[in-house]
């Protein structure tokens, strides 16, 4: 246990005091939903209600221990890391740990709060499917999966959890599996985050290798690096070969292709797993890795927030055109998680905003997720266009979702605005123009992307033919759990608060001071309103076609989703195929046929010495090559019989006759 | 306490006997009783040279060969069961789909 | 020439004839049951080189349960009898590659340790207690790889024998 110096606001310097019971025994939160998921496995059929039961009580008590956690924090306690000895290979200790640090506790309080409320939330949204059971043990190894990643001390444990969350993320995108396309879909984003992971495996095994092969402990990695004994390349490479395994687990481009369709999974999943926690890892596992990034190469902070600039605004100009509602969360989902990858590229003074935007993020996410999956619950239709005037039948999940909409377009005093803003704030104080404007123009078009979504869904006439209904209570409470918390997450991060937020999550030895800029605010709040302003006096009224098909050809290339699939898909084959084929196809009709018309019009004698030659020479070529084949093949047709006997004389024979080669007897 | 050429040449014995019973018999069950002898073999030479390098790890590996053979003349047995079932005869020389 | 060497001739010699009996018997049940003293000397083999845990593995495995098995497969399988029946015919190649690979191996053997040069060296480490340490520490993980080896064995076997409901 460390105990450092952290200076506060004031100045004035105070020690950090010791962690409390909580976070020395953090390892509890993580493994409570294993035990669970083990539990419903094995029992859950014979519980009241066939399954929720364990997860809900244990992830309602990591709850309240993730809490307990935090409030260690709160109160100025210090990071806790306590670890035991797995196996050691030559030099290398494999531990198994726990570090806890006001990140980890930010991110177990994160985790534990979405998941309780969906878990809560499904039981209604998930009622009377085949499944049931199973979906709750999935939904808590996933749970705990994650928290292991959370509480990792060494980069190995790390990765365990990691992949369990991929496993547990395909099993879910798949759940309903008798769909061949929710199938593929799983399939898709298995195989696309594994291809993030092999380069994320690679920075490990290269981040051991700047250890001297001796641990892969993630504190003691950060000592290494900061020492200046490990070379500036290897740790540039590892840094990026880290970020790879955040391209494909946070979908940045260009491997976000796999988010939107993973919108096949029930809404629930696409919450939890698709929009507030699993996502979240590839940012989480960046800043946890800081000091990695930090050392390197400037090159590679660079790298990771122009992928984060790029992907915020392919994703967010593809939300624009999407006509199912999940959707139109997924690419939101993307651009934000961009917002985070932007932020953390631009270094330590990014750091807090980019894991703000993370902790509030999370909160309207799943709220929106969770609303999104009322709304289809009540319509059986994901598409907006079977939407429309859900606003009366359904007052609940219209307040709450009309709160998550405007957190995510960034209005202020909701929490999207002031993480957000923060992000701005830092990329103005920073410098980097480019990276600022790219943030604000983001911010716009998604403040016109949810004003659309929020239009076409609860505003205008009815269009769909079921009867939407108010879903029942036990949904409807965790999206008013979650809209209270929305509404007051984005204090913790306010200057004029105090900001306590920046006090537990930060890098480096001592917080970073909170800023607030009056003008900055002003220029986002301006700019979000152009969004909303935009979006309101577009789709005030419905109207068929969507006015935003007046976009012509840039609509045409967001409703291919940039041909980037296509690109995937056929890409590699056809612009190899394609001049391949039309140039034997010219050889074919100008050289070939050129050939035989003027052999035909020389002269008949010609013509038929080239028929005579054909008749005996080639054709006796062609059939000779058949004939001599078939005798070939019969011939060794009779050594293969099929007999396995005959073939084990062959064998030891053939061990024997090599023995004498080598041997020389 | 034993020389080792005379242990090897056991060993050796018993593979040969082995393989000629692998190659020889036609009855499947037969065929595995002479695998179960040159698996045998090979234990007996893990535990000689054990004997020899005075090292325990041989035998360790003696055991893993023996847990190895139970595991085989499980699975074996079950699959000339099955055979019998679907052919009522379990000659070798009978089954010989895999050709071409 | 020691005690345990006349000892260990003797059983060789009684373990290697019920070998090529084994390879040889016109019955199938004999031939199991010849199995069995083979196993029994092989065993008897371990004992003598000190190898004591090992050896009465090897009577408890082999004797005790995977002969019992072989019968139980002869008895399933309706154990023919008779030489047309068991054996077939290439049988003289068999032979013809048996005694080549023992000829082979015998001579290659005492080649790189010939008999009159070769010293009997001390009993080997065989106790329970060594072997259980080398096992459960330094062979911990192959350890329990085997006992995995053995479970998906069970299930295959249960899965592959039993008798389909349905079809």
């Amino acid at each position: 246990m460390s105990l450092g110096v952290l200076a506060a606001e004031g100045g004035e310097a105070l020690t950090l005091g010791e962690p409390n019971w909580f976070v020395e025994h953090a390892y509890v939160i993580a493994i409570l939903p294993f035990l669970s998921a083990a539990l419903t496995l094995f029992f859950g059929k014979r519980t009241p209600g066939k399954g929720p039961v364990y997860g809900i009580l244990a992830i309602g008590a990591g709850l309240v221990l993730s809490l307990g956690t935090v409030w260690s924090f709160v109160q100025g306690g210090g990071p806790f890391e306590h670890n035991v000895e797995w196996f050691t290979i030559g030099p290398l200790h494999m531990e198994l740990g726990i570090y806890v640090d006001g990140l980890t506790a930010v991110m177990l309080l994160v985790v534990t709060a979405i998941s309780l409320m969906v878990h809560i939330y499904a039981v209604g949204y998930m009622h009377g499917d085949v499944r049931y059971t199973w979906f709750y043990v999935v939904l808590s190894l996933f749970t705990g999966a994650m928290l292991v990643v959370v509480v990792a001390s060494n980069l190995f444990q790390l990765l365990v959890g990691w992949e369990i969350m991929g496993v547990c993320s395909y099993l879910l995108i798949g759940h309903w599996f008798e769909d061949h396309a929710n199938s593929s879909s799983a399939i898709k984003a298995f195989i696309t985050t594994r291809i993030g992971d092999v380069p994320f495996m690679f920075g490990i095994f290269a981040l051991v290798l700047a250890t001297g092969l001796t641990t892969s402990n993630i504190q003691v990695i950060g000592e290494e690096v900061a020492s200046g004994h490990v070379s500036t390349l290897l740790i540039t490479v590892s840094a990026l070969l880290l970020f790879g395994g955040t391209i494909g687990k946070s979908a940045q481009f260009p491997l976000y292709v796999w988010l939107p369709d993973a919108m096949a999974g029930p809404t629930p999943v696409s919450a939890l797993i698709h929009a507030a926690t699993m996502v979240a890892a590839g940012i989480y596992l960046v800043a946890r890795m800081f000091e990695v990034f930090v050392q390197a190469d400037p090159i590679a902070l660079t790298v990771v927030a122009v992928i984060g600039g790029i992907t915020l605004l392919l994703a967010a100009l593809l939300a624009l055109v999407q006509n199912d509602i999940k959707k139109v969360l997924a690419y939101s989902t993307i651009s934000q998680l961009a917002y985070m990858v932007a932020a953390l590229g631009l270094g330590e003074a990014g750091y807090p905003a980019a894991l703000f935007h993370l902790f509030t993020h999370a909160f309207f996410k799943a709220l929106l997720f969770l609303g999104a999956g009322s709304v289809i619950h009540a319509v059986h239709s994901n598409d907006m266009s079977d939407m429309g005037g859900l606003r009366k039948p359904m007052p609940v999940t219209y307040w709450t979702f009309l709160i998550g909409s405007l957190a995510l377009a960034g209005v202020p005093p909701l929490a999207g605005f002031f993480s957000k803003d923060e992000i701005v704030l830092v990329a103005f104080d920073e410098g980097t123009w480019w990276l600022a404007v790219v943030l604000l123009v983001g911010a716009a078009i998604t403040a016109f992307y949810t004003t659309r979504m929020v239009l076409k869904t609860f505003f205008g006439d009815y269009r769909g033919h079921a009867h939407p209904h108010e879903s029942p209570g036990v949904m409807t409470m965790p999206l008013v759990v979650l809209a209270v918390a929305t509404c007051f997450v984005g204090l913790l991060g306010f200057a004029p608060t105090g900001a306590p937020f920046l006090d537990w999550v930060y890098f480096g030895t001592e917080p970073h001071e909170a800023h607030f800029s009056p003008l900055v605010a002003g220029i986002s709040i301006l700019v979000v309103s152009i969004g909303l302003w935009a979006g309101w006096t577009t789709y005030r009224r419905y109207r068929t076609p969507d006015p935003i098909e007046r976009l012509g050809p840039l609509y045409g290339l967001l409703e291919h989703k940039y041909y980037l699939d296509d690109l995937y898909w056929r890409g590699i084959v056809r612009p190899i195929r394609d001049p391949l084929a039309a140039g034997v196809y010219w050889f074919n009709q100008h050289v070939l046929d050129g050939v035989v018309n003027g052999a035909a019009t020389v002269s008949r004698g010609l013509a038929s010495l080239v028929s005579w030659f054909d008749r005996t020479v080639i054709d006796g070529a062609v059939n000779g090559a058949g004939v001599v084949a078939g005798v070939f093949g019969r011939g060794l047709r009779t050594i293969q019989t099929g007999r396995v006997q005959w073939y084990a004389v062959a064998l030891f024979a053939g061990v024997i006759v090599l023995t004498v080669v080598f041997v020389r007897v | 306490m034993v020389r080792l050429p005379l242990l090897l040449i056991f060993s050796a014995l018993l593979f040969s006997a082995g393989i000629y019973g692998v190659l020889a018999r036609r009855n499947a069950v037969m065929v595995l009783m002479a695998i179960e002898l040159m698996l045998n073999a090979v234990n007996v030479n893990l535990v000689a040279f054990s004997a020899e390098i005075q090292d325990v790890g041989a035998q360790v590996f003696a055991l893993f060969v023996i847990a190895v053979a139970a595991a085989e003349v499980g699975i074996g047995l079950a699959i000339v069961i099955l055979l019998f079932r679907n052919r009522a005869s379990i000659n070798v020389d009978e089954v010989n789909l895999l050709k071409w | 020439m020691t005690a345990q060497e006349y000892a260990f001739l003797a059983v060789a010699t009684v373990g290697s004839l019920a070998a090529l009996a084994v390879v040889t018997a016109r019955n199938v049940v004999h031939a199991a049951l010849y199995l069995v003293v083979t196993l029994a000397s092989v065993g008897i083999t371990f004992l003598l080189l000190g190898a004591e845990f090992v050896g009465w593995v090897q009577i408890l495995i082999y004797v005790g349960a995977i002969v019992i098995l072989f019968l139980f497969g002869l008895m399933l399988t309706k154990a023919p009898i008779g030489r047309d029946a068991l054996d077939h015919q290439n049988r003289a190649l068999g032979l013809v590659v048996g005694v080549v690979m023992f000829i082979g191996l015998v001579s290659l053997i005492t080649a790189v340790y010939p008999i009159a040069d070769a010293e009997a060296p001390p009993p080997a480490p065989g106790a329970s207690a060594i072997l259980g340490e080398a096992l459960f520490r330094d062979f911990v993980l192959p350890f329990e790889a085997v006992s995995f080896l053995l479970l998906a064995a069970l299930i295959g076997a249960i899965v592959l024998a039993r008798k389909d409901e349905g079809s």
